[in-house]
């Protein structure tokens, strides 16, 4: 296989780790909705652990993508 | 950062055959004034210029917006008060009252996560926390002095930090283990968070452009994306701020009050 090939290929591999944020985002939002349409007036308290909660799952998908964008862009 | 021209070289040509768009190239570090000191390059670079911007810009905020002091805070008061007390209120929720004399410095950190990451927003500028090396230098600040603040608030005892208790004995190599790796990650998992996400955010916008570009009239499909994904982008900055800030909290707390 060219190298050339190989590296887009890999990048492509790389950014399926985004899958997995869309899963943990998905997850957090979807539970926060449903918690808080059963106790509405619990849920402005947690809205800074719905904020973080989001971040980390998202950042974790971020990780994949870097390496993605390492492998298109970065001369090794 | 010497390899950047090649890399720009190789952005195009790798990313989108033939097609001018340079995804990466809003990420070029250019030496504004060379500077070089015991054949160490520290040129004034455009990346130290929008630090500068952003800690003017901070300074700007808190000390001329307060200076009248009105009971009636106008826009600017507003502004300048509001992240007083939301940083302040992040401080007391997650380390507690010990931790007040910290505020200084979560508040500074948060500011100036917050203004990098808002100003490159701004068309045309340069977004400084989209640079590993300035996002793991803050990391490893924080990651240190908490560290050094953890051995000097427990002395020797802060080493049990890494021992989970009430798990059975058999376990206990393990996860001490667990828990050092764990420990030694923080600075990374949090430097490379605040990267990739102002990254990727600016790349996803780029590669958009370009695609109005290309597209000619029916270009305005991606447009109209990107106009939504500013919109995103701009949460994304203040919510990378305010976890980087409450990261900071949970770390600190951490350390002053173990587990």
């Amino acid at each position: 296989m060219e190298p050339e090939a190989a590296k887009l290929i890999g990048a492509g591999l790389a950014s399926i780790a985004l899958a997995g944020a869309g899963v943990g985002i998905g997850t957090i939002f979807g539970n926060y909705l449903a918690g808080a349409l059963r106790n509405p007036s619990a849920a402005p308290g947690q809205f800074p652990n719905l904020l973080l909660g989001f971040a980390l799952a998202e950042a974790t998908g971020l990780f994949g993508l870097v390496i993605a964008l390492i492998m298109l862009f970065v001369p090794l | 950062m010497a390899t950047n021209n090649h890399v720009m070289e190789n952005a195009g040509d790798a990313a989108h055959g033939a097609s001018p768009i340079q995804p990466m190239h809003q990420f070029e570090i250019v030496d504004l004034i060379p500077l070089e000191l015991f054949g160490v390059n520290i040129s004034f670079t455009n990346s130290s210029l929008f630090m500068v911007v952003a800690v003017l810009a901070i300074i700007g905020l808190t000390l001329l917006t307060v200076d009248g002091r009105a009971t009636v805070p106008g826009r600017l008061q507003s502004i300048a008060e509001l992240s007083y007390e939301f940083v302040a209120k992040m401080v007391r929720d997650n380390v507690g009252d010990s931790g007040q004399k910290y505020f200084p410095f979560v508040f500074s950190l948060f500011m100036f996560v917050l203004a990098c990451n808002l100003i490159g927003m701004i068309p045309y500028t340069f977004t400084v926390t989209s640079h590993i090396a300035v996002t793991f230098a803050l990391s490893a600040v924080i990651f240190i002095g908490v560290t050094v603040l953890g051995f000097i608030k427990h002395g020797i005892h802060f080493l049990k930090f890494f021992v989970p208790s009430g798990i059975p004995i058999a376990l206990m190599p393990l996860l001490v283990i667990v828990e050092v790796i764990s420990y030694f990650t923080r600075p990374i998992s949090l430097s490379v968070r605040l990267f990739a996400n102002m990254m990727a955010g600016h790349t996803m916008i780029k590669v958009f452009a370009g695609f109005v570009v290309m597209m000619g009239f029916a270009g305005i499909a991606p447009l109209a994306l990107i106009v939504a994904f500013t919109g995103l982008e701009i949460l994304i900055a203040f919510l990378q701020a305010y976890v980087f800030a409450i990261l900071t909290c949970i770390y600190l707390n951490d350390a002053i009050h173990m587990h």
